[in-house]
C-alpha cells in the first residue's frame, strides 16, 4: 500500500504544522482508495482542543470534527483516509499514546517539526492486532 | 430495527458496509449484536468489557457516555453511530 499526496497538499500541511509549533497540530486526510493506493486529494485542518498547557505533546480534535469530515466525505463519494499530526521537536514516529488511540485501516501521517521547521513526514498504519504501527510508503507527486 | 453507522476505518471489518442493522434494548446489547455479526470488530471497540477510551457511541447527536453509557436504552428507530476521539501525542 502506498499513500500518494500532491506536493501542494503536503506543503500546506507542513506549513500549517510549522504554524502550530511549539504545540501539536493536526487535521484530516481525505481522498480516494484505488487498488492498494490511498490518494490524498484534500486536507482539513482541525484545531487542537487538548488542554493548552499539554498541547506541546498532545493533540485532540475538537468535538464534532470527525462526524463533519466523515459525513462530508461520504456524501461526496470520497473516503476519510486518515489524519495527520505533528511531533514538535520529536521524530515522526508514533508514540504509545498514538498506538492506544489508533485504529487499523486508517492512515496516520506524522510530521516532525524541529524548532518551527517541518523536517520529516512519515506515514503509518496500525496492525490488525493493535500491537504496533507499520510504516507505509509515502509518495509525493507534482500535480499541474 | 435500529441501525449503527460504522466509522470509515472499521468498515474494513463489515465488508464495506457503512450502516448495519442491529438489535438490542441497550447500547451494550446493540454492540454485542454488532460484534457477533462481525467478530473482528470487537477488539477495536472494546478493551475487555469496557468501551475503549477513545470510542464513543452516539444516538442521534447525543453521546451516550453522558446518558447511561452502555446501559443507555435504545429504541427500534434509533440511529446509532460509533465515533472516535481523534488524539495523538
Amino acid at each position: 500500500m502506498t499513500v500518494i499526496i500532491s506536493t501542494d497538499i503536503h506543503a500546506q500541511i507542513r506549513r500549517y504544522l510549522e504554524g502550530t509549533f511549539p504545540n501539536e497540530g493536526g487535521g484530516f486526510l481525505i481522498g480516494k482508495l484505488e487498488n492498494e493506493h490511498r490518494i490524498v486529494t484534500e486536507s482539513r485542518f482541525v484545531k487542537n482542543s487538548f488542554e493548552t498547557e499539554e498541547q506541546y505533546h498532545r493533540y485532540l480534535m475538537e468535538s464534532g470534527a470527525y462526524q463533519d469530515a466523515e459525513d462530508e466525505a461520504d456524501a461526496r463519494g470520497l473516503s476519510l483516509l486518515g489524519y495527520f499530526h505533528s511531533h514538535p521537536n520529536h521524530p515522526a514516529v508514533p508514540s504509545e499514546f498514538d498506538r492506544v488511540h489508533a485504529w487499523p485501516h486508517f492512515l496516520y501521517l506524522i510530521v516532525s517539526v524541529r524548532e518551527g521547521e517541518a523536517v520529516e513526514s512519515l506515514a503509518w498504519e496500525l496492525a490488525d492486532n493493535r500491537d504496533r504501527f507499520y510504516p507505509v510508503a509515502l509518495e509525493e507527486i507534482k500535480v499541474n | 430495527m435500529a441501525s449503527i453507522k460504522i466509522p470509515t476505518p472499521l468498515r474494513a471489518y463489515t465488508g464495506g458496509q457503512a450502516v448495519v442493522p442491529v438489535s438490542g434494548d441497550t447500547v451494550k446489547e446493540v454492540l454485542q449484536d454488532l460484534t457477533s455479526q462481525y467478530p473482528d470488530l470487537r477488539q477495536h471497540i472494546f478493551d475487555g468489557d469496557k468501551l475503549r477510551s477513545f470510542v464513543n457511541v452516539f444516538i442521534g447527536q447525543e453521546d451516550t457516555r453522558f446518558r447511561d453509557g452502555l446501559e443507555t436504552l435504545v429504541d427500534e428507530a434509533d440511529e446509532l453511530r460509533i465515533i472516535p476521539s481523534i488524539a495523538g501525542g
